[in-house]
C-alpha cells in the first residue's frame, strides 16, 4: 500500500480553527457558576507555618471560600503527592502535601486557596490571608547544600542529600593510570524554565449528584493527572475525567501533576460549583517546575591522538525541595553524556541536593544538553590541548555506522541498558562541516579580524533518547455514519499530533488526512495514556495508530469480503470504501460496513467477530531510539559590548523516518530558539535566602525574532529499527546540542584573548570581564 | 463598592454596552464579557504580545488598558480579521501555508502586529519584520516560519493589489 | 495579576485632573500606561484613585519649530513618525526607536515616560540632554523646572502629589548640528543597560565649538558630562578626544544590582560615548557635504 501521507509536508488540521481565534484553551473554558482561585503563596524560601488567619478574606465580598491543608478532604488530607518515578537510590522522599501543612519549603509554595465571583476578587481576598510565619534557614546553592552543616531544606530530613550514586562504565582507575593526558574542566551549567506563552491552569468540576469529577487541563498528559486524582481521593475510574483540549506550549513542566490541581479539586468539592485557576505570569515564575543549576566538576583522560580513555567525575544537580521527578533529570545528563564517541571507561559520582526552590523538572532537552554540553567542551578543551582541529578530534572518537547496536554499557532512564539501535555518525558531522564550509572559516576569521572583528564558528554532536515507553494508545473507529476517528491519550502543545496521526492513519485507510478525527487527551476516550513528553509521541501513538490502522483495515477487507464474496486479497481501500480490485462497481463504503460490524438489534453476531469497525493498540517500545544531530553555530562578537549575535546555525538531523517534515523542520527550529536561550539568555536567579530574582519578562530574558538566526536544517533519515514505522522523537534535537556549538563559537571568536568557556549560559558582562582581564594578563607579559 | 463603568465601544465591527468594574482590563473584557476567547493573556505585563490588540487602527496590547479606556473606541481582535464569508484571509492563509503556528496561543498577536504593519509597509525586508516581531514573543517556533508567513503575506498582498489596479 | 481596585476618573480638562488629585490622596494619573498598568497588575502600584489623562486634548499639542514644544501626552508614535522632528531633532526620533516596541510606543507618551523616570528611559535622557524645561501645573499655578531639577532620583521627579506634567519644551540645535545615540540592551526594545547621546556643533576650524553629552543609565537620572563638555570648547576632536570622553563617561556613578554590575555599567558607558561621538562627528561631517 503506497504511503501518500507519510512522509508529505501536508497542511495542519489545526490552523483553522487557531488562525481565527476558535482556540480552546482552558481559560476559554467557561462552565455555569463557575468561581475563580487564587493561592495564597509562601513569601519566605523557608518557613514553619505557625497559624493562618483567613477572617478577613472570608469576610471580603465575593469570597466564597478559603481552604487550607486542615480543610483538605480526606484522604486528600492525610497524603502528599505520590512520586511516581520511584528509584531505590533516592535516600529520602519528600514529596509536598497538597497545600502547606506546616512548613513552606520553597518562596511560592502554596499554603491557601481562595474561591471568589472572580480572579480579581480572589486576589484581593489572597492579599488579606494572614500567615504566621516562623522563617528558617533556607539552602540554596547545592554545592553549599550538601556540605556539613549546611541549614536542611526540609524540616525533617537527615541531610540535603537526595541521592549520591556512581555512574560507571569499566574501570577508569586503571584508564587514567596509563593515560597520556589528562585533563581537568569545572561546568557550570544553568539552564532555566519552560517559558510557555501560556501559563498553566485547570477548571475542576466535582458534580456531587453523580460524584464525579471533570477537570479541564492545560497538561502534556491527561491520563496522569487522572490517575492521580484517582490516588489522591480513592475514586473510582468512571468518577474522574480530565480533558485536556488546546495547550498553548508545554516543554516539560505541563507534565508534572501540581499540587493547585489537587487543591482545585478540594475546592470544586467544597463548594459544590466548578473552579477554574489560571496561573498568572508571576506565579509561573515561582510555581512552575524547572530546570536549575549543575555543577560538574570532570577530568578526560586520552592517549597521544585524543582518542578517549576515560571520563571521570562529580556532578551537583540542584535537585529543589520535593523529589517530584526522582532521579529522571540528572540520570539523563549523566547517560548522555558518552553522546556519539567510544567511551570505554567512565565514572560519575551523581549526587542530588535538595534545596529550598521549586522541584527541578524536565525542560525541552531534559538533562541532555548538560550532557551533552560536558562531553563537546571536552573535546574542545582536548582540541586545543593536542594543537588538534575539533572536528578532527571528534571524528577520531565516533562510533562507527558498523558497530550498531552500540551498547554504550549503561542503564537509561527507561530502565534499559542504553543501546544506540542506528545512525551515522560520522557521516552526519561530515555533511554539516561541508555545508558550512568548516574548512575555509579560519581565512575569513583571519580577514575579519583585520577589520577588528571577532566571528567563530562551534560544533556540537548529540545522541538522544527518543521514544520512551511505557507506551501510548490509539484506538480507531469507523462509526456507523462512516466516520474515521482516532482516540489517544497523546497530549500535543503545538507538536501537530491532530495532523501527524492523521497522516499515519489516513495511509492505510485509504482516505484523505482530513477525513480522519484525532481526539487527544481526553481520559473517557481511552482507558491508559502516559502523554507527550520527552520526544515520545511519533513512536509510540504513531506506532499505535500504525497498528489499529492496519487492524481495522483487516476488519474492512474480512466484512467486505464476506459481503462481496471475494477474497480480502482482491480488496483495495479508495476514497473511504473498498472495492474489487479492477471492478469499481463491486464495492461496500464504510458506512455500510460499520453498519454490518455493530449488529443487528436482538441477532446473533458470528463468532468470529468481535463488535464495531475498530481496533486498539498500545504500542510498548522495548527501549528508547536513539537520534541524533550535529550542530554547527556562527558568532559574532562584539568585544567591547560582549554582546554576541548567533549569525548562523545548521542543524543536521537524524530522527528515522519523517512523518511530516514541515512539522519536523517547525520542531527543531523551535528547540534552536530555545538552546540559543539557553547559551545566552535564560537564567534563574536566587538571592541567598532563596527569594527569586528573576520575576518577569523583564528580568527573565527569552529569545526574540532578532536574536535567532535563519536556521538552515539538513536532514537524514536513518530509521529505527525498534518501531514499525521506523521513527525516532523529533522534539527536543534541536535544543540539545546548540548550546555547546554556540559557546564552542563563542570561545572560537574570543581565540585571540585565550579565553575558555565552561559555563552556560554566558552574559555579555562576563565576556566583556574575560576581555579586560586578558587584556590586562597581556599588557602584565 | 466596586467602582463600575458605562461603556460603548466596537467591537470587530460590532457594537457593545456593557456596565464594567473599572479596573477590568480589556483583555479579560474582551475574554470574558464579550466572550471573543481568540485574544490571549500571557504575561499580564506587556512583554509577550500574545494579548495584542488593534485599538483605533493602531496596535496595543490589551494587558496594558482598562476596558473603561476603550470607551468610544474601535477594537479589532483576531476574529475580526478573516474575510467577510469567514475564509481565512491573505496573512492568516499565509500562517498556516507556511507553519507560523505551532501551539498557536502566540498566534492572535502576530497576525494583529504583522496586519498593522503590512497595512503600512507593503514591502517589508526579513530584518525589519523581525524588528517588529520583537514585541511578540514565541517559544514554539523560533520566529522563522513567522516571518516566511509574513513575507508571502506581503507577496501575496502587493500581488492582488496590482491585480485589483 | 489582577490590579487592586481603584475609582476611575476620566477628565476632560488639565483643571479637571488637578482637581481630583489635590481631593484624594493615592491618585495617579495614567498616560500611556505601559509603566504604570504593568505596576498596577503586578500590585507594586495601587493607587485608590486613577485620573485618565488620555482624553484631554490640550496636552496633546506637538510643535517642531525652532524651539520644539510636547504636550504631555503626546504619543511616542506621534513623535518617531514626524518629518518636522526628524528634521529639527532627529537624535530624538533615533532614541525613540529603542523605546520597547511597537505596541509601547502606539500608547506610550512622553509626559508619560519623564514623569516615570526609568533610569535606563531614552526620553529624560534625551530631554536632559537638550536642556528641556518641563512645565507642569496644580491648583496654584504652573511653574516651569529645568529637567535637571525635575530629575530628583531613583525614578523620583520633582512633582508635588496635586501637579501635572503639562508639557516639556526645548531649543532646537542649529541645523548642521552633529548627533549621535547608542544604546546597549540585551535584547531589541529592552531597556537600556547604559546609552549615550552626543550634540555637538564644530567652528570653522573643525574644533569643538558646543558639546552636550548625556550618559543614560547609570545614575538614577540621566548625568551630563558637564564638566567635559565645558572644556571640550575649542578642542580638536581627535582620537585623544574621544578618548578622554569615553573616560569622563566612564567615571559616572552606576548603580549596581543582581543582574548588572555598576563596573559593566560604566564600562558600556565609555564605549557608548565613544561610539556615539564618532556617530555626532561623521554626521557633521557628512551635513556638511551636503550642504557644501
Amino acid at each position: 500500500m503506497g504511503m501518500k501521507f507519510f512522509g508529505a509536508s501536508v497542511l495542519r488540521k489545526e490552523d483553522p480553527a487557531l488562525l481565527t481565534g476558535k482556540g480552546r484553551y482552558v481559560d476559554d473554558v467557561k462552565l455555569p457558576g463557575m468561581l475563580h482561585a487564587a493561592f495564597v503563596r509562601s513569601t519566605y524560601a523557608h518557613a514553619l507555618i505557625r497559624g493562618i488567619d483567613k477572617t478577613a478574606a472570608l469576610a471580603l465580598p465575593g469570597v466564597v471560600a478559603v481552604l487550607t491543608h486542615d480543610d483538605l478532604p480526606e484522604p486528600m488530607r492525610s497524603r502528599r503527592l505520590p512520586l511516581y518515578v520511584p528509584h531505590p537510590a533516592i535516600k529520602q522522599t519528600f514529596m509536598p502535601w497538597v497545600l502547606a501543612k506546616d512548613e513552606a519549603c520553597f518562596a511560592g509554595e502554596a499554603i491557601a486557596i481562595v474561591v471568589a465571583d472572580s480572579r480579581y476578587v480572589a486576589e484581593d481576598a489572597a492579599a488579606m490571608v494572614e500567615v504566621d510565619y516562623e522563617v528558617l534557614p533556607a539552602s540554596i546553592d547545592p554545592r553549599e547544600a550538601i556540605a556539613e552543616g549546611a541549614p536542611l531544606a526540609q524540616h525533617g530530613a537527615t541531610s540535603n542529600i537526595v541521592t549520591q550514586v556512581p555512574v560507571k562504565i569499566g574501570d577508569t582507575d586503571k584508564a587514567f593510570a596509563s593515560a597520556a593526558h589528562v585533563y581537568r574542566e569545572q561546568f557550570a551549567l544553568h539552564r532555566g524554565g519552560p517559558f510557555f506563552i501560556e501559563c498553566r491552569g485547570v477548571v475542576a468540576d466535582w458534580d456531587a449528584g453523580t460524584e464525579q469529577l471533570t477537570v479541564h487541563a492545560s497538561s502534556q498528559g491527561s491520563h496522569r493527572f487522572k490517575r492521580t486524582f484517582i490516588d489522591l481521593l480513592d475514586l473510582a475510574d468512571n468518577q474522574v475525567r480530565v480533558i485536556t483540549n488546546d495547550v498553548g506550549g508545554g516543554f516539560g513542566p505541563k507534565g508534572s501533576f501540581y499540587v493547585e490541581y489537587a487543591a482545585l479539586a478540594a475546592a470544586t468539592m467544597a463548594v459544590g460549583k466548578p473552579v477554574k485557576w489560571i496561573e498568572d505570569r508571576r506565579e509561573n515564575f515561582v510555581a512552575t517546575q524547572q530546570e536549575r543549576d549543575q555543577f560538574w566538576d570532570m577530568e578526560v583522560a586520552v592517549d597521544e591522538h585524543g582518542k578517549l580513555l576515560g571520563l571521570r567525575g562529580r556532578l551537583v544537580h540542584d535537585g529543589g525541595a520535593y523529589v517530584t521527578w526522582g532521579l529522571v533529570l540528572p540520570w539523563i545528563a549523566a547517560t548522555s553524556v558518552i553522546g556519539p564517541y567510544v567511551l570505554p571507561n567512565y565514572q560519575l559520582e551523581l549526587i542530588v541536593a535538595m534545596t529550598n526552590k521549586i522541584t527541578c523538572s524536565p525542560v525541552r532537552g531534559a538533562g541532555r544538553p548538560q550532557g551533552c554540553f560536558v562531553m563537546e567542551r571536552m573535546m574542545d578543551r582536548i582540541a586545543h590541548e593536542l594543537g588538534l582541529d575539533r572536528a578532527e578530534v571528534r571524528r577520531r572518537n565516533f562510533i562507527q555506522p558498523d558497530q550498531f547496536p552500540y551498547k554504550v554499557g549503561l542503564i537509561f532512564r527507561d530502565g534499559r541498558p542504553v543501546t544506540y539501535d542506528s545512525g551515522d555518525y560520522p557521516k552526519s558531522q561530515q555533511m554539516a562541516l561541508d555545508h558550512m564550509d568548516w574548512e575555509n572559516f579560519r581565512a575569513k576569521q583571519a580577514a575579519a579580524l583585520k577589520q577588528g572583528r571577532y566571528i567563530g564558528i562551534g560544533l556540537s554532536n548529540a545522541v538522544e533518547g527518543t521514544g520512551l515507553g511505557p507506551y501510548e494508545g490509539a484506538t480507531i473507529r469507523i462509526s456507523t455514519s462512516g466516520k474515521i476517528v482516532v482516540f489517544t491519550g497523546a497530549t500535543p502543545q503545538g507538536q501537530s499530533h491532530k495532523t501527524t496521526l492523521a497522516q499515519i492513519a489516513a495511509d492505510h485507510l485509504g482516505v484523505d488526512y482530513n477525513d480522519v478525527s484525532v481526539v487527544t487527551a481526553d481520559t473517557a476516550t481511552i482507558p491508559f495514556g502516559m502523554g507527550t513528553f520527552a520526544s515520545r509521541t511519533a513512536v509510540n501513538a504513531g506506532s499505535s495508530v500504525h497498528l489499529a490502522a492496519i487492524e481495522v483495515r483487516e476488519k474492512i477487507k474480512k466484512i467486505a469480503s464476506e459481503l462481496l464474496e471475494v477474497s480480502p486479497d482482491d480488496l483495495e481501500l479508495k476514497d473511504g470504501a473498498v472495492e474489487v480490485r479492477g471492478v469499481p462497481g463491486l464495492r461496500k463504503t464504510f458506512r455500510e460496513l460499520a453498519y454490518n460490524a455493530v449488529g443487528l438489534y436482538g441477532f446473533s453476531m458470528k463468532a468470529d467477530r468481535d463488535p464495531g469497525l475498530e481496533a486498539t493498540s498500545y504500542f510498548k517500545p522495548e527501549q528508547s531510539t536513539y537520534a541524533n544531530s550535529c550542530h554547527v553555530a556562527e558568532v559574532e562578537v562584539d568585544v567591547e559590548t560582549g554582546h554576541v549575535t548567533v549569525t548562523r546555525v545548521l542543524v543536521n538531523h537524524d530522527c528515522g523516518n519523517v512523518i511530516n517534515p514541515m512539522v519536523v523542520e517547525g520542531q527543531i527550529v523551535g528547540g534552536v530558539a530555545h538552546g540559543i536561550g539557553n547559551a545566552l539568555f535564560e537564567r534563574l536567579l536566587f538571592d541567598d535566602q532563596g527569594q527569586p530574582l528573576t520575576m518577569s519578562f523583564a528580568d527573565y530574558l527569552l529569545p526574540m525574532a532578532t536574536d535567532v538566526p535563519h536556521v538552515e536544517t539538513l536532514h537524514t533519515e536513518t530509521p529505527s529499527p525498534l518501531n514499525p514505522i521506523g521513527v525516532k522523537g523529533a522534539g527536543e534535537g534541536g535544543t540539545i546540542a546548540v548550546i555547546a556549538a554556540i559557546i564552542s563559537a563563542v570561545e572560537d571568536a574570543l581565540r585571540p584573548f585565550n579565553i575558555r568557556l565552561a559555563e552556560m549560559p554566558i552574559s555579555p558582562e562576563q565576556i566583556v570581564e574575560m576581555v579586560l582581564d586578558a587584556k590586562a594578563a597581556n599588557i602584565d607579559a | 463598592m466596586p467602582d463600575m463603568r458605562k461603556i460603548s465601544l466596537t467591537v470587530n465591527g460590532k457594537r457593545h454596552e456593557a456596565e464594567v468594574e473599572s479596573r477590568l482590563l480589556l483583555a479579560d473584557f474582551l475574554r470574558h464579557t464579550l466572550d471573543l476567547t481568540g485574544t490571549h493573556v500571557g504575561c499580564e505585563h506587556g512583554v509577550c504580545g500574545a494579548c495584542t490588540v488593534m485599538v483605533d487602527d493602531h496596535s496595543a496590547r490589551s494587558c496594558l488598558m482598562f476596558a473603561v479606556q476603550a470607551n468610544g473606541k474601535s477594537i479589532t481582535t483576531i476574529e475580526g480579521l478573516a474575510q467577510a464569508d469567514g475564509s481565512l484571509s491573505i496573512l492568516q492563509e499565509a500562517f498556516r501555508q507556511n507553519h507560523g503556528l505551532q501551539c498557536g496561543f502566540c498566534t492572535p498577536g502576530m497576525l494583529i502586529t504583522l496586519s498593522e504593519h503590512l497595512r503600512d509597509n507593503p514591502d517589508p525586508t526579513e530584518a525589519e519584520l523581525r524588528e517588529v516581531l520583537t514585541g511578540n514573543l514565541c517559544r514554539c517556533t523560533g520566529y522563522q516560519a513567522i516571518v516566511a508567513a509574513g513575507l508571502d503575506a506581503a507577496a501575496k498582498m502587493r500581488a492582488s493589489k496590482a491585480e485589483c489596479a | 495579576m489582577k490590579p487592586a481596585p481603584f475609582t476611575y476618573h476620566d477628565p476632560a480638562t488639565v483643571a479637571d485632573a488637578l482637581s481630583v488629585l489635590a481631593r484624594h490622596d493615592n491618585a495617579r494619573a495614567l498616560a500611556g500606561g505601559q509603566s504604570l498598568v504593568p505596576m498596577m497588575n503586578f500590585r507594586y502600584a495601587a493607587p485608590d484613585h486613577l485620573v485618565d489623562l488620555n482624553g484631554i486634548e490640550s496636552l496633546r499639542a506637538m510643535d517642531a519649530g525652532a524651539r520644539l514644544s510636547f504636550g504631555a501626552m503626546t504619543r511616542q508614535r506621534e513623535v518617531e513618525f514626524s518629518a518636522d522632528v526628524a528634521r529639527a531633532c532627529p537624535i530624538l526620533i533615533e532614541a525613540l526607536r529603542h523605546v520597547g516596541h511597537r505596541q509601547t510606543r502606539n500608547r506610550g507618551t512622553i509626559g508619560g515616560s519623564l514623569c516615570h523616570l526609568d533610569p535606563a528611559a531614552e526620553t529624560p535622557a534625551i530631554m536632559m540632554l537638550h536642556d528641556a524645561v518641563v512645565t507642569t501645573q496644580c491648583p496654584a499655578g504652573t511653574r516651569e523646572l529645568a529637567m535637571s531639577d525635575f530629575a530628583l532620583g531613583f525614578m523620583t521627579t520633582a512633582l508635588e502629589p496635586d501637579e501635572l506634567l503639562t508639557k516639556v519644551a526645548f531649543d532646537a540645535w542649529p541645523q548642521d548640528h552633529g548627533w549621535g545615540f547608542e544604546e546597549y540592551a540585551r535584547r531589541h526594545g529592552d531597556f537600556a543597560i547604559a546609552s549615550a547621546g552626543v550634540l555637538l556643533t564644530l567652528d570653522a576650524r573643525g574644533a569643538i565649538a558646543r558639546l552636550a553629552i548625556v550618559i543614560g543609565g547609570l545614575a538614577p537620572a540621566p548625568a551630563r558630562l558637564s564638566g567635559f563638555e565645558a572644556q571640550a570648547v575649542g578642542a580638536t576632536p581627535d582620537e585623544d578626544f574621544i578618548k578622554a570622553a569615553a573616560h569622563a563617561a566612564s567615571t559616572v556613578e552606576a548603580m549596581d544590582d543582581a543582574h548588572v554590575s555598576a563596573r559593566y555599567r560604566q564600562h558600556l558607558a565609555s564605549v557608548l560615548c565613544g561610539r556615539a561621538l564618532r556617530k555626532a562627528l561623521a554626521s557633521v561631517r557628512e551635513r556638511s557635504l551636503q550642504h557644501a
